[in-house]
């Protein structure tokens, strides 16, 4: 692991994205899932909700925002990893909300992003405060489990195990399942359906 | 007390701990699909790794593949990409591919089952959030994101936490025209969208186990619309018996010793349960989803949500709804039967049922799309092609199709579908205004040949 994979706090702009079960589906439309690459996803991101107007992404106020607050259930729907590949290639590098879809979120521990959980009082105090004023420089701290704003402190959630990869950047989680080979081949030759 | 099967299989899986508190859990299965596999195998070759099991892993292509001209190159210069990618990865690596043209191609939730490939007990994985479907069998099996594709193969691993257990029992029988898919739409409702975040289902109870096996998979197909990490039901006798003879199942004396073992992974009577949910099948009427998530839906005598709750007001305003108008009445403009949770034979035949001897009303656009070559023959050889054709049914070759519309099967504008699929997002088929009402294959069959969404009973009885 590199110094380059350690999260130990990601400081920036926020965008907020209101609504609960946000789903993949609207993050990335799955006509840019015709691809072989995840390269050029930053580009289309909520590109349908975006017709219209008035969605946040559109806002040059939250241009190069580098954390996103969403409410509860973000990224429900499709295992696509090019939802949070999307977000990660237009800028965002953490997450803040009240709950997250279960496979958004194990795809987001695979690309370092951190999602921590606030609140329904304090997310809304969170976006509140940032629509107020987009150029609110915020602090999502892993390391500490807090997200601070202006003198404002609210208590984010992680797992204890998932805080502990970010901070010392081992959140890629291929090298430590390859440590053990042979515990793997031992797991294998006690499944009955392997060995008969 | 005794364990129930999450328990045990995710034990028996356990490779060892990992540093982060995780579980390293072994993967006895990996299904791989062209969509969210070509990424994942390019990081292989980055990382320059290998294929740790390549015996487990099996391929196929349902996605993105046309379900009329099947002929390559694809008029889709992205689609002949992704497919000449998956053909280059299975061969590079040396992986079974089951191609477009492959008897045993079809929506990998469909194959698996179909082959024997899904067994009860086992871990499965695939990069596709429908994944659970395989859990009818009694095995624990995750939808997994590309980089945990790459994971599994090559580790033949993943790093999860474990998740709670969650017992939903329905007791009861359903009535006539009531279907599995309106057992599953009546639990998402009751339990949310992402009531079951944190949570494997076990689904359980008399209606359960009064199913067969395709009912099971339609159940399971959607766990993860209620924000399940995964979805099953315990292995019973009904399991044993679908599964005896089929290609990858052990035969004779190995597949008394299988069962004997398939047993063993059931939860005990006594097993315990993070928390336990109970529904009455009697109450469950045909459903139908209104809004745009699988959660908002209602019986068929029933009227749309006020539009009070601020979700409920977006679906409305979205779907060009009034609060609560009826649903029975809603005219589609598309009838779509298919996907991994609704395209097996038994869907088939119920669909079949209603439309023979009638017609599609009007200007209504009806495809069915049958979910393996298996599927699509069994229909052919009983006759079901021509009640669909005679009807003005489309019979198409199998494939995903209009569930998610990578292929060129799409609803136009603002249409309105009628769909056997699993989600109603908006834009999931294709159109980014376009409307999705889920319903039971019946239900969708129903609304073909009436123009409307219309209480399948009234046409059956």
């Amino acid at each position: 692991m590199s110094n380059d994979s350690i999260r130990r706090q990601i400081t920036g702009r926020v965008i907020p994205v209101r609504g609960d079960d946000i789903d993949t589906d609207r993050i990335i439309p799955a006509r840019y899932l015709l691809t072989v690459t995840f390269d050029d996803l930053g580009n289309h991101v909520f590109e349908d909700d975006r017709v219209g107007g008035g969605h946040p992404f559109d806002e040059a106020a939250y241009q190069g925002a580098a954390i996103l607050v969403a409410h509860a259930n973000f990224g429900c729907g499709s295992s696509r990893e090019h939802a949070p590949q999307a977000l990660m290639r237009w800028g965002i590098g953490a997450f803040v909300g009240v709950s997250f879809a279960e496979i958004f979120f194990s795809n987001c521990i695979a690309l370092g992003l951190p999602c921590l959980t606030a609140s329904a009082e304090d997310v809304a105090k969170l976006q509140e405060a940032v629509e107020a004023d987009p150029t609110l420089s915020v602090v999502c701290d892993v390391e500490q489990k807090q997200i601070r704003f202006g003198d404002v402190v609210i208590a984010g959630e992680i797992d204890a195990g998932l805080q502990q990869q970010f901070v010392n950047g081992s959140w890629d989680a291929l090298g430590q399942l390859l440590v053990d080979r042979d515990a793997i081949a031992a797991t294998a030759a006690r499944l009955p359906y392997l060995t008969h | 007390m005794s364990k129930n099967l999450f328990e045990k299989v995710w034990a028996n899986h356990t490779v060892r701990e990992l540093p982060s508190g995780q579980s390293q859990l072994f993967v006895g299965l990996h299904l791989v699909h062209e969509v969210t596999s070509p990424q994942a195998f390019q990081m292989l070759r980055e990382r320059d790794l290998k294929v740790l099991y390549p015996e487990r892993t099996y391929a196929t292509v349902d996605h993105i593949v046309p379900t009329d001209v099947r002929e390559r190159p694809f008029l889709d210069e992205l689609a002949e990409e992704m497919m000449v990618a998956i053909e280059r990865n299975t061969a590079q690596f040396d992986l079974p591919l089951y191609g477009m043209n492959d008897q045993r191609q079809g929506i990998v939730h469909v194959i698996g089952p179909e082959l024997g490939l899904t067994q009860p007990g086992m871990t499965i994985a695939c990069g596709d959030s429908h994944t659970s479907t395989h859990g009818a069998f009694g095995a624990i099996a995750f939808g997994i994101g590309t980089s945990q594709v790459r994971d599994v193969l090559a580790s033949q691993c993943l790093a999860l936490g474990r998740p709670k257990v969650r017992r939903v029992e329905v007791n009861g029988t359903l009535s006539g025209g009531v279907y599995a898919k309106d057992v599953i739409l009546a639990i998402i409702n009751r339990l949310g969208v992402n009531g079951g975040v944190g949570f494997a289902y076990e689904f359980a109870g008399s209606t359960i186990e009064a199913m067969d096996m395709e009912a099971r998979m339609t159940v399971c197909n959607m766990s993860i619309e209620g924000g399940a990490r995964c979805g099953y039901i315990n292995p019973d006798q009904t399991t044993f018996e679908y599964l005896q003879g089929l290609p990858h199942v052990p035969k004779d004396a190995a597949f008394d010793e299988a069962v004997t073992w398939w047993k063993s992974t059931a939860s005990g009577q006594d097993a315990s349960y993070d928390d336990v949910v109970y529904l009455d099948a009697a109450e469950i009427k045909p459903t139908v989803t209104w809004g745009i998530n699988p959660g908002q839906s209602v019986a068929i005598d029933e009227h749309l949500p006020s539009a009070h709750a601020a979700g409920d007001a977006e679906a409305l305003q979205f779907m060009g709804f009034d609060a609560e108008q009826p649903i029975a009445g809603t005219k589609v403009d598309v009838a779509f039967i298919g996907s991994c949770t609704n395209s097996r034979i038994s869907d088939l035949r119920e669909a079949a049922r209603v439309v023979a001897g009638r017609h599609v009303t009007g200007n209504v656009r009806a495809l069915v799309v049958p979910g393996s070559h298996d599927v699509r023959d069994q229909a052919q050889a009983e006759g079901l092609d021509e009640i669909f054709r005679a009807a003005g049914f489309e019979w198409r070759e199998p494939g995903c199709s209009m569930c998610l519309a990578m292929n060129p099967d799409k609803l136009q504008g603002r249409e309105v579908c009628a769909s056997s699929s699993n989600r109603n997002f908006k834009g999931r088929q294709g159109s980014p205004t376009g409307r999705t009402l889920l319903m039971s294959p019946a239900m969708v069959a129903a609304a073909a040949v009436t123009g409307e969404v219309t209480d399948v009973r009234s046409i059956l009885n």
